[in-house]
């Protein structure tokens, strides 16, 4: 990069012309390496900046904690029963879809590797990753909800853990895989077994990768709005059983509200908007400090 | 070898079965077993093994012995199958994909590749140390403490495990004030005499080396070599190098390896020729090997 402002005596290490060209187009690459992240940023900014502002107002203490006007017409109100079937349903989802997607992806990497078993269920699982999610909705639909003939939060958990059981297995499955075999054979080589090594050295080293990826499936899942439509409901007063009665989440509220004629029930969707959003922000938040507290204590040995 | 001696170390073997069953604390008397030749106490007897890939031979014919508290040295060329060879006597080839090994391999006289013996075992009673050094992403402690843990060592016993493990790997000076920091701090050479810890930690009765000094500079090579010199005094070595000058210095024995095509072309490694260092060194029986020490090929 200095080397250009030493015109004489003729430097040895320089190429004139060439040096010069070349900085022109580091600059231009830089330049637009730069921009297309901030072009990147812009609809996240937009994003926040519009939930902000539309939401704001409406946002607050007691919008968190009272439930909505039982008609859309009325203004005030709040989400407290959509923030507690999110987090249920969601949880419910995660309970199932997480360890389930673990389990799947050490299977797939640790012992079925190149097995015709494992290449048949990376298949499918790739096949399940692509279904939308409002055909997950309809298969829960037509499988719980008509058979049992009620509507409960449950069905809505089992659709959402369908939908983000292969997001699990894939990114799982990825991150086993870039744990370096160096070190699984370090750990056999000191005698010990497959499920040890998989347990002491495989899964610490792969676990802020695979929490990360669980982690992205969830955010999605609690934003999910298609397969929860038609399989939990709708109430107005928080339903903390999420194996009996209708339910509601956030995304379905937004949806119910957006699409309202009403002032009212629109403002009460932004401001759910923007619940939805801080919520996956502080889980995301935990999350990351979990991870490295775990990897700073598996890296210290303490 | 002839088929007497086959029978011999079958007959053995049904006497020392236990040895790779039984549990660690109990190893002095099964070194007292297996089949003397003379002085030597031979350790590993190869006879006729054959390593494949897939199908694809990687090495074949190879017969060798390995003493006790020897050093033995695996030479020769890239792709003779000398790495696959070593790996082949802890059963590491277990966890590679489409790897068999066929001909046989004893242990004190006892079959490696028999049904009943638990590969776990295998391992704990041979250490193997890597080409690359590969401590775990853990503190200094817990790297040599791993060993011991999993093969059920009491609480109270594993900080002088591991004190005295890395005493014996010329470490301890160095580490023994950070022994709580990660172990990816420390420098290459040191790494590795970490490794040469870990190995050691399980108490094992063999330590495998795989090049443990092609990743290091001229002054750690010369340090894991002295290291290897003390080692011996206590554990039988077999190391692969590619470095001969190290196999000249450190060995007692050598096996020079080479890779020549076979009848349909393609290459496969084989042992050219098996005895002490300084005989093959000096008198080599076989003109290839000649050629190799001598720098005409490799």
């Amino acid at each position: 990069m200095t080397a250009t402002t030493d015109a004489s005596p003729p430097s040895l290490l320089t190429s004139g012309q060439q040096s010069a060209s070349r900085k022109l187009r580091n600059h231009l690459a830089t330049a637009c390496i730069l921009a297309t992240v901030l072009i990147a940023l812009i609809p996240l900014y937009f994003v926040i900046a519009f939930v902000v502002r539309k939401g704001g107002s409406t946002f607050g203490w007691s919008f968190l904690t009272q439930d909505p006007p039982i008609i859309d017409q009325l203004s005030g109100g709040g989400m407290f029963p959509a923030i507690v079937g999110t987090l249920i349903i969601t949880a419910g989802a995660t309970i199932m879809a997480v360890p389930l997607g673990i389990l799947g992806a050490i299977y797939l990497n640790e012992y079925g590797q190149h097995s015709r078993l494992a290449r048949v269920l990376r298949f499918l699982s790739e096949i399940m990753l692509g279904v939308p999610s409002i055909v997950m909705g309809l298969f829960i639909f037509t499988v719980i909800t008509l058979h049992f003939k009620t509507l409960n939060g449950f069905a809505g958990s089992l659709a959402l853990a369908c939908l983000i059981l292969p997001i699990v297995i894939r990114t799982s499955e990825e991150m086993l895989h870039l744990v370096p075999d160096e070190l699984r054979e370090g750990s056999y080589a000191l005698g010990s077994r497959r499920v040890r090594t998989i347990r002491t050295v495989v899964l610490p080293n792969a676990a802020p990768g695979i929490v990360s990826g669980s982690l992205l499936a969830v955010a999605r899942a609690a934003g999910e709005t298609a397969p929860l439509l038609f399989v939990i409901g709708t109430v107005t007063s928080a339903n903390h059983n999420l194996f009996s009665g209708p339910n509601t989440t956030l995304s379905v509220q937004i949806f119910h509200g957006a699409t309202s004629p009403f002032v009212g029930a629109q403002n009460r969707a932004y401001a759910a908007a923007l619940t939805l959003v801080l919520l996956t922000f502080v889980f995301t938040g935990l999350a990351r400090l979990v991870t490295t507290i775990y990897a700073r204590r598996s890296t210290a040995g303490a | 070898m002839d088929t007497t001696r086959l029978q011999d170390t079958s007959v053995a073997a049904a006497t020392v079965a236990p040895v790779l069953t039984r549990p660690p604390a109990a190893q002095s008397t099964a070194t007292g077993n297996g089949t003397e030749t003379g002085e030597r106490q031979i350790v590993f007897e190869l006879s006729d093994v054959e390593v494949s890939y897939h199908g694809a031979t990687a090495v074949r014919g190879v017969n060798l012995q390995v003493a006790a508290r020897e050093i033995t040295a695996f030479i020769g060329p890239s792709g003779c199958g000398k790495t696959t060879v070593l790996r082949s006597l802890n059963r590491m080839h277990d966890i590679t994909p489409g790897a068999r090994v066929e001909g046989r391999i004893s242990y004190h006289g006892e079959d490696l590749y028999a049904a009943k013996v638990d590969v776990a075992e295998v391992r704990r009673r041979i250490g193997m140390v890597f080409q690359k050094p590969n401590p775990f992403p853990k503190s200094i402690h817990d790297n040599i403490a791993y060993g011991p843990r999993i093969n059920g060592r009491r609480r109270g016993e594993i900080g002088d495990l591991v004190e005295s493990a890395l005493r014996r790997a010329a470490l301890w000076d160095e580490v023994k004030d950070k022994l709580k920091q990660t172990a990816l701090g420390l420098s290459g050479g040191q790494q590795q005499r970490l490794c040469i810890a870990r190995a050691l930690a399980v108490e094992p009765d063999v330590v495998l080396m795989d090049e443990p000094c092609s990743a290091l500079d001229p002054i750690a090579t010369a340090r894991i070599e002295d290291l290897m010199q003390e080692l011996k005094h206590d554990y039988t070595l077999v190391i692969v190098t590619h470095n001969m000058q190290q196999a000249a210095r450190a060995s007692d024995r050598t096996a020079f390896f080479t890779a020549e095509a076979d009848e349909a072309g393609r290459r496969v490694g084989a042992l050219v020729e098996f005895d002490r260092t300084e005989q093959l060194f000096t008198q080599p029986s076989d003109e290839r090997t000649e050629g190799y020490i001598s720098g005409r090929f490799g």
